[in-house]
């Protein structure tokens, strides 16, 4: 259990590295560095690599925002494969449904108790 | 001066990105955030009825609750003026981005203002992540279709 800290530390550690070499080196803006690496995340997936990242890394591979390309693609493979051209649509949000609505939610909720004071963005 | 002297004054001029230091804060910071995110499905798997696989969803679920709490409370901006892509890359920098506009149009109402805006920031994740999901599954189906692949 303790080695999984460790290399959920790690693994996750690292794709942050990448998004800051991005950042700095390739002079990109956060918002180009998320969506490339959620990009990264699904193109992993099409060829059945990010789910052995999961199983080796856990949270280090799950909680880093390529994991959301990762679910996107995955719901829509696995209704693809079961109902064909229609399930690469209504798949999509089947997996990763629930950090969109949490966020929703959350974001809802945080501008009925917050208030802005210039330093929340 | 010409354009390119100009810019060869302002790489001059303006101050260096320390890249080492800020690879080793996004490290450290990056890693952190995913070793909670860990101890939080360890919390989900002991529990209630996950497996390593499916903890993933609770567990980002619960690390958006925390970035309510840290956005609400200015602490995530000062997180990520320290970490850079260290709190933004993991899931709790897009829970900021989006909590963080819902609380910053709330003055435009809550329809124009929150609803309006609220993945103002997010926005591009989910759409790049909705588009290349729709196209690598594409793909992947016209492959498996045509028997270059299998499932």
């Amino acid at each position: 259990m303790f080695t999984s800290f460790i290399i959920a530390f790690i693994v996750g550690g690292l794709i942050c590295v990448i998004g800051q070499l991005l950042m700095d080196v390739g002079k990109l803006t956060p918002a180009h560095t998320l969506a490339i690496l959620v990009v990264t995340g699904a193109i992993l997936d099409g060829f059945g690599l990010y789910e052995p990242l999961i199983d080796f890394a856990g949270a280090g591979a799950t909680i880093p925002i390529t994991s959301f390309g990762n679910s996107l693609t995955h719901g829509a493979l696995a209704e693809a494969e079961k109902h064909g051209w229609i399930g690469v649509l209504t798949g999509m949000f089947e997996v990763t449904s629930s950090g969109i609505s949490a966020a929703i939610i959350f974001g809802f909720i945080g501008a009925l108790i917050f208030r802005s004071k210039g330093n929340i963005d | 001066m010409n354009q390119k002297d100009y810019e060869q004054l302002q790489t001059k001029l303006s101050p260096k990105t320390p890249i080492g230091l800020n690879v080793l804060k996004a490290f450290l910071v990056g890693g952190i955030i995913c070793t909670v995110g860990q101890a939080i499905s360890f919390f989900y798997i002991m529990n209630f009825d996950f497996t390593e696989r499916t903890a993933g969803n609770p567990t980002v679920a619960t690390m958006i609750f925390i970035s309510l709490l840290l956005t609400g409370f200015g602490l995530y901006k000062k997180l990520g003026q320290f970490a850079g892509a260290g709190s933004a890359v993991p899931v709790t920098g897009f829970g900021n981005a989006v909590i963080s506009a819902a609380i910053e149009h709330k003055t435009e109402g809550i329809v124009l203002g929150v609803g309006g805006n609220i993945f103002k920031l997010a926005g591009s994740v989910i759409l790049f992540g909705v588009v290349s999901a729709f196209f690598v599954a594409l793909v992947k189906l016209i492959l498996v279709t045509i028997g270059v692949t299998h499932w």
